[in-house]
């Protein structure tokens, strides 16, 4: 490994800095050690800065560690573990920088007064961009410790050696320091005045390796520590007064039959209501006798309508990508092909809820909440909406039971903040699943128009997208066409929002609809020319990753060439998200007399630069293989104007166990000399398409939205013989 | 008007007087601190809460604690004993089965109730009887892997 040369500097904490009073506050909490602080951009320390210095750059310097005599090594980051595996995949990370034992990392998570500032835990950035600081942290603390063993051995940098946390010499291990040892009795701020560099792949220990989670152990006994399980001695449960609509206003409000309930608190806060009681049972029975009123939800739109709504309601348009000349592509194509594609409102559905639990004392609240974004959104949202200085709210993010983006936006955290300053005493807020899917900020309901040209030899001419009230993430053009035309349309400018119900991010925005669209569009050019699909994508494809990542997935699955329908149910569909090249292919069962469609097996093909986490990665893809198939065949919301009618699993339908293949199988390319890319939302992007490929190779009806249920199966079987 | 119930919960003996409509549910979690049956649907659509009560996996968040009087109730808190992993609580992590973990509990007491009734059950058994449990993180092929294994375990443990 090389490292370039390198000064340390010493700093001594001025006790008259309020900031250093406040870092010695930070050392009271932390207990006693070795305490290191580092930055790669500039030698201040973070936690020194003001507060809101420290938000100014969110993607500066994003974690630290401290290391206990004993030689445990805390790590602290702003990051939450919903599932992902960063709970795991960030210490193997950490202790090959670092050259200690996977075993002695302990994780602190989520905590914004003792974690450093972080954005959030979303799009896939935990791997791809954070862990660049991440691992620059370990390089750097570890050669501040090589040089503080180096003054304690009297021995030179250069001829000491660091095993599991333990600095000895080249030429006489025997002579050794633990940096627990170092850190006895002292307490020491280095920084590196000039970083040393990461570890080259080749010299990992942990990182490339498959890991078991390491949280495993806590959720198989029921010990994990989600928000909702966390008591205080006082607290009780709030149950909110909701609107039947998003597009409706309170006229007025009746709460005298709940307020007569024993032990019943209402509390209100403007157009915030809420019944509290020490039992969440008795919650929602005063919150029954709640009586309110609201004016009328004017919206005609519902989950029928809501694309010719999408495609006629006024829009500002925005050209996201232009080549050639459209005229001339079509003029050159011997077939145009015109398709519209449809996907519904999804909702996120973690298992968990949106909780949040809030305890003031004095002018300061802590709030434990099931938020991804404990800094950015759960804490700044807070001090805005309350109008109180962030230094005074503390987010605390324990384990949470899913996110997928859902739990980006906090509510229900500004509700409980709210409701026990009202109530004088804690109060937990956690959204029953009704609540949930009224609070959801959906994934997008959207319409995707495309209209391609491609030539009797299947060559690509034409390709115009077009692309209504969602976004463009996922939506490039991918293949090798002459002439392009990109168009994102959006809102008007100062008009009303077009969706008439809650929109947000969901595990890779925007790509699994852009995604669906053109993965489908491309297969029904490849069987309008006789071409086999797999075949026509490689040949159109000139970005040499892509290619292959397509024959890694090819041979994995041993697909043998052949212009669809083939009768297989085999159906593929590619896609770039989060930095990494993806394809997904699937085998399918149609049911031709009832519509249901089993898949069989699933391959993933993935380069996401290096892997950290072998294992983990594939559990990702699992997850989105298996997620995905649920908006693919089956889950929708249903809506009329503001109301959202879907109220529970009954009705959401999410993947059971039997939808799930048997086999999934997950291809990792061999870029372990790259930068590390996204592994939790790539594979999921591809589903739609590649299901909706695979029906048409089973039974040749071809279908134009999702989810595609067995009414939608059997109306394209229909078609298709007609 | 609050009630007296007697109820064997993880092996032990208790008794509580509490209005005999509350969930059984939230009982468990707030008044026996056994947070480890969650909620996830109020509705027994998604099986986060499920317990057993007198060896038969049942969704506790449409219980009235009043019907588990002189019951034998077992929730994930029960499993394992001496501070050793239940062989399913172990299958989930040596398989792992889980992501974020939320829906494991009522996963692992589910198939607990399963392999009570059918204690080698194939794929496809395994698949029928954890239908009523949801997982959004998607790991089910694990969970289904980690039953099975479980099973033949536990059926090697009481041949042995």
């Amino acid at each position: 490994m090389k490292r370039k040369k390198r000064t340390t500097k010493q700093r001594l904490a001025d006790p008259k800095s309020s900031f250093e009073v406040k870092r010695r506050d930070f050392f009271k909490l932390l207990g006693g050690g070795i305490f290191v602080y580092f930055s790669t951009r500039n030698p201040s320390d973070l936690l020194a800065l003001p507060l809101a210095q420290r938000r100014e750059v969110p993607t500066d310097f994003n974690a630290f560690l401290r290391i206990d005599e004993d030689g445990t090594v805390h790590c602290h980051t702003g990051k939450i573990e919903m599932g992902q595996g960063p709970i795991t995949s960030l210490p193997q990370q950490m202790a090959d920088e670092l050259d200690v034992a996977i075993e002695s990392i302990k994780m602190v998570m989520g905590d914004t007064l003792l974690c450093p500032y972080d954005m959030g835990t979303w799009g896939s950035v935990t791997t791809r961009i954070f862990s660049d600081h991440w691992r620059a942290a370990g390089a750097e603390a570890r050669a501040v410790l090589l040089e503080l063993g180096s003054e304690y051995l009297e021995i030179p940098v250069k001829d000491l050696q660091v095993k599991k946390g333990i600095i000895s010499s080249l030429s006489n291990p025997k002579k050794q320091v633990s940096y627990g040892e170092l850190a006895k009795g002292k307490r020491i701020e280095r920084f590196m005045e000039v970083k040393p560099d990461v570890k080259d792949h080749t010299q990992f220990h942990y990182v490339g390796q498959p890991m078991l989670r390491t949280d495993s152990n806590l959720k198989v006994t029921g010990a994990a520590e989600y928000t909702g399980d966390i008591k205080l001695p006082g607290m009780v449960y709030a149950r909110i007064v909701r609107p039947p609509s998003h597009q409706v206003k309170l006229k007025s409000v009746d709460y005298s039959e709940a307020e007569k309930m024993d032990g019943v608190q209402v509390v209100r806060d403007g157009e915030l209501m809420a019944v509290l009681h020490e039992l969440p049972d008795v919650a929602e029975q005063a919150l029954s006798l709640v009586k309110a009123e609201y004016t009328t939800d004017e919206m005609e739109v519902d989950d029928k309508s809501i694309f010719e709504y999408l495609l006629n309601v006024p829009a500002d348009s925005r050209e996201i990508e232009s080549e050639g000349d459209l005229a001339t592509g079509e003029q050159e194509a011997d077939h145009i092909i015109e398709g519209e594609y449809h996907d519904g409102y999804k909702a996120h559905a973690t298992i968990e809820p949106h909780v949040a639990l809030a305890h003031w004392e004095g002018d300061k609240v802590t709030v434990w909440a099931s938020a991804q974004s404990p800094f950015f959104m759960a804490q700044e949202e807070t001090a805005k909406e309350l109008g109180l200085e962030l230094e005074n709210i503390r987010v605390i993010a324990p384990f949470l039971g899913g996110g997928f983006g859902g739990k980006i936006y906090n509510p229900q955290v500004v509700e409980a903040v709210k409701l026990a300053r009202l109530a004088k005493k804690p109060v937990m807020v956690a959204y029953t699943r009704e609540e949930e899917f009224f609070m959801d900020y959906f994934r997008y309901a959207t319409v995707i128009a495309i209209k391609s040209g491609v030539t009797r030899e299947g060559k690509m001419t034409l390709w115009e997208f077009n692309q209504y009230h969602a976004g463009p993430r996922g939506s490039d053009t991918l293949y090798h066409v002459p002439h392009i035309k990109r168009t994102q349309f959006s809102d008007k400018e100062g008009g009303p929002p077009v969706h008439p119900v809650l929109v947000g991010a969901w595990r890779a925005p925007h790509a699994n609809s852009n995604t669906f669209a053109r993965e489908s569009q491309i297969d029904i050019m490849a069987a309008r020319v006789g071409a086999d699909p797999v075949q026509f994508r490689l040949d159109n494809l000139t970005d040499e990753k892509m290619i292959k990542v397509v024959e890694a997935l090819r041979d994995k699955f041993g697909y043998t060439p052949a212009a669809g329908p083939s009768g297989r149910g085999y159906g593929m569909a590619l896609g770039t998200d989060a930095g990494t090249w993806v394809a997904v292919m699937v085998e399918v069962k149609v049911d031709k007399k009832t519509g249901k469609v089993q898949p069989i097996r699933a391959v993933v093909s993935q380069d996401m630069g290096m892997c950290v986490n072998p294992q983990g990665t594939r559990l990702q893809a699992e997850g989105c293989v298996t997620m995905g198939l649920g908006y693919a065949l089956s889950e929708d919301v249903e809506f009329k104007g503001g109301e959202v009618i879907t109220e529970n699993f009954d009705t959401y339908l999410l993947p059971l166990f039997d939808v799930v293949p048997e086999v999934i199988d997950t291809v990792i390319l061999d870029r372990q000399d790259q930068p590390p890319q996204g592994g939790g939302e790539p594979a999921i992007i591809c589903m739609g398409g590649a299901i909706a490929n695979a029906i048409f190779d089973a039974c040749g009806a071809r279908l134009y939205q999702m989810p595609m249920t067995p009414e939608r199966v059997l109306d394209g079987i229909r078609l298709a013989k007609e | 008007m609050e009630q007296l119930i007697r109820f064997t919960l993880n092996g032990k003996q208790e008794e509580i007087t509490i209005d005999p409509t509350l969930t059984l549910m939230w009982v468990l979690r707030d008044q026996f601190d056994l947070t480890g049956t969650k909620y996830g649907c109020g509705a027994a659509v998604c099986g986060a809460c499920t317990v057993l009560i007198d060896n038969e996996a049942i969704r506790s968040c449409i219980v009235p604690v009043s019907e588990v009087d002189k019951l034998e109730v077992v929730t994930i808190e029960g499993l394992s004993s001496n501070g050793q992993l239940h062989p399913l609580q172990q299958a989930f992590v040596e398989k792992d089965a889980l992501q974020c973990g939320y829906c494991t509990p009522g996963m692992i007491m589910n198939a607990y109730g399963l392999l009570l009734n059918n204690p080698e059950p194939t794929r496809q058994e395994v698949i029928e009887g954890m239908e009523g449990n949801l997982c959004r993180c998607g790991a089910h092929i694990r969970i289904i892997e980690a039953i099975q294994s479980a099973g033949r375990v536990m059926q090697k443990g009481q041949k042995s």
